[in-house]
């Protein structure tokens, strides 16, 4: 069976700055991929291509949902990524503030639902219909990532961690194939990341494949089943999580080169 | 309680001189053109010292109450208590209350005051359908459009010429106007489709000015700025009624599209297009992120809310019996604006408020003569200062309130 998702040769220039060069990756079905790398890697800058934020200068982005067509993804809008099977999480939370938490999840579910502006002004049975699922199906979201006390709280007055799951919980509620998290684990403590483990590893249990980016090494180690190494837009390694932690590129790019004057 | 220490009575003489400043050629400086003399009103220039004075020292102690209640609520010593507004519109019982006695005037207005007020009142309420239109736009989607106007032109004139050339009466016209307010707004809405904030601003404001030309300029169609007379007033099925009973008649059915414009807005409003306008406004990027087409969002926002402007023209037509491209200028789209804003963006009920002030107010301080302008200026800028979330914050719905 083809990956879910099969990355060749990705480039992406900014004016004369390459950000990605050629760049490899794979995720295939069910399975938890991690992308590390130092700071200005490009791996943000990746998510945001994948995303179709950005159109990549060149290479490919092939989804290949189960039992489909392979799909390729470049140059196509980011609503239309999302609606193909690709959800995000923000590096710095893009939750909508002055909407409810509630609410927040409910707009993750537009993509899967059709009421239009004539529904919503008459309000007929399948509309009234239409909300009640979305309404359902966002409440059994919050409670599966702890929010479901604060549905009605504005989604700004959220501590932290808590506005991290609700980023997630809006994720999941467009029914993802793949789910891709951009530091999740950005500023949690070792309790918060605890439960966060959990959380992913149930959703992976729910058939969904995850990528995610992340600089906590023990969260990587412990939940994935592959890891790709970046540095300067390429990939430098990749393997298990044990092939990876002895590689000696990545101990180079994390740590830098030994020197025998120190 | 606060004390006023010696910084705020300097303060307070800045503000004193600055006001005493602006005013002095509006004030104190008043010119006779016929007897050929200047008069130096130099009391008046003591009034607004002392005025400006006062002023600013009760607004600081205003402010510093705030402060200190703000400080015991942050230690605990008081409860923090919601807005005034969403106290008096949160309790269902009370806004019933309300809304039955707000109905009972309202249909009883005509019967109670003169013509010359229902008029007035009238033209209120086509600033409210305005207001709630112009809403969507900007309350709801973020978009800030300050070419509403030509919508408004647009539904007049498809009024005043499809009555010219082919006869059409009030109620054929009215959703065509509607129509092709639609068709205008997806038109307009295409090319400001990628612009944001600012740039999004000056293009609509553009367009709007493009149509208020046109009209002037392409005089084959439109006749120009002599405009189009005799545009009949709606007709009650072919009675004959007199210009009293006309009016009267066009403010109950105002009144109807007011009512319709609400029930029509609070529907989008918790609805999902009217969940995915509010995304798009906050964060563009986490919106399409999340599987919203931007594109088709903002152009139904557009859409919509020229609608509304459509319709609203064919009823400004049908007031006034007579278009020209001067009521159609910026200054309109302007006031519109200031009516979403100070209404606070997304509340219906604080664009209802908002507008009755606007349009009211200056109407009222007749009284005030020659400064009536003046004061109504004042106004608007207190109100920005001092509450520039606007009137009535928007409060989303609540879904679990039974849990």
């Amino acid at each position: 069976m083809p990956p879910l998702l099969q990355v060749s040769g990705l480039t992406m220039d900014f004016g004369g700055i390459r950000a990605l060069d050629h760049l490899d990756l794979r995720v295939r079905h069910g399975e938890i991929v991690a992308l590390i790398g130092p700071n200005g890697a490009g791996k943000t800058t990746f998510f945001n291509c994948l995303t179709g934020i950005y159109t990549p200068t060149g290479g490919d982005l092939v989804l290949t949902p189960p039992g489909r067509e392979p799909r390729r993804l470049n140059g196509l809008k980011p609503s239309r990524i999302t609606e193909q099977g690709l959800a995000r999480t923000f590096q710095n939370i893009r939750l909508f503030k002055s909407m409810t938490v509630l609410e927040n999840v409910m707009i993750g579910r537009h993509c899967r639902t059709r009421t239009g502006i004539v529904g919503a002004v008459c309000r007929g049975p399948r509309t009234r219909r239409e909300e009640r699922e979305i309404v359902g199906t966002s409440l059994a979201l919050l409670e599966r990532t702890g929010l479901a006390d604060q549905a009605d709280e504005v989604a700004a007055s959220l501590p932290y961690g808590a506005q991290r799951r609700l980023e997630i919980a809006r994720a999941l509620a467009t029914e993802p194939l793949l789910l891709l998290l951009d530091e999740p684990a950005a500023g949690m403590n070792p309790q918060e990341t605890a439960e966060l483990i959990e959380l992913i590893m149930a959703i992976r249990a729910d058939g969904l494949s995850i990528l995610l980016i992340e600089h906590d090494m023990k969260l990587v180690m412990r939940l994935s089943d592959h890891i790709f190494v970046m540095d300067y837009g390429r990939r430098i390694a990749e393997g298990t999580p044990a092939e990876v932690r002895r590689d000696p590129a990545v101990i180079r790019a994390y740590l830098g080169e030994e020197t025998t004057d120190a | 309680m606060a004390v006023i220490t010696p910084k705020d009575l300097r303060n307070a003489a800045g503000v004193a001189l600055w006001f005493m400043f602006l005013t002095l050629p509006l004030l104190v400086v008043k010119i006779n053109t016929v007897a050929r003399t200047v008069e130096w009103r130099w009391q008046n220039l003591l009034w607004v010292g002392v005025a400006g004075f006062a002023a600013s020292l009760v607004s600081r102690l205003f402010a510093a109450r705030k402060l200190a209640r703000q400080e015991r609520i942050r230690q605990g010593l008081e409860r923090q208590l919601p807005a005034a507004s969403r106290r008096l519109l949160g309790h269902p019982r009370l806004r019933l209350g309300a809304g039955v006695l707000l109905a009972l005037f309202l249909l009883a207005f005509p019967a109670l005051f003169s013509t010359y007020q229902v008029n007035i009142l009238t033209t209120a309420l086509m600033y409210v359908v305005l207001g709630l239109g112009l809403n969507i736009v900007v309350g709801l989607a973020g978009l800030l459009d300050l070419g509403y106007v030509a919508f408004y032109a647009v539904g007049a004139y498809a009024y005043a010429l499809l009555h010219l050339h082919f006869g059409l009466g009030f109620w054929t016209v009215l959703p065509i106007g509607g129509l092709l307010g639609a068709l205008f707004g997806i038109l307009l809405g295409f090319p400001v489709l990628r612009l944001r904030g600012d740039y999004l601003a000056i293009v609509t404001l553009g367009f709007g000015e493009i149509i208020r030309l046109v009209l002037e300029n392409w005089s084959e169609f439109s006749r120009g700025p002599s405009g189009i007379a005799n545009i009949p007033r709606p007709g009650l099925f072919g009675l004959d009624l007199t210009l009293d009973q006309a009016i009267v008649y066009l403010y109950f059915l105002t009144l109807a599209m007011v009512l319709f414009t609400v029930f029509v807005v609070n529907r989008l409003q918790h609805s999902r297009i009217g969940r995915a306008w509010i995304a798009l406004r906050e964060d563009e990027i986490a919106c399409q992120a999340m599987g919203i087409d931007k594109t088709r969002t903002k152009l139904a926002a557009f859409a919509l809310g020229a609608t509304w402007a459509g319709m609203a023209g064919v009823f400004f037509a049908a007031k006034t019996t007579f278009v020209n491209p001067a009521s159609f200028t910026f200054l309109e789209s302007a006031i519109i604006l200031c009516i979403v804003v100070l209404g606070g963006m997304g509340s219906i009920v604080g664009v209802i408020v908002a507008a009755l002030i606007l349009i009211l107010l200056p109407e009222y301080l007749r009284a005030f003569a020659d400064y009536r302008m003046l004061v109504f200026g004042a106004v608007l800028v207190a109100m920005m200062v001092f509450r520039p979330q606007g009137l009535v914050t928007g409060v989303r719905r609540t879904y679990t309130s039974g849990r």
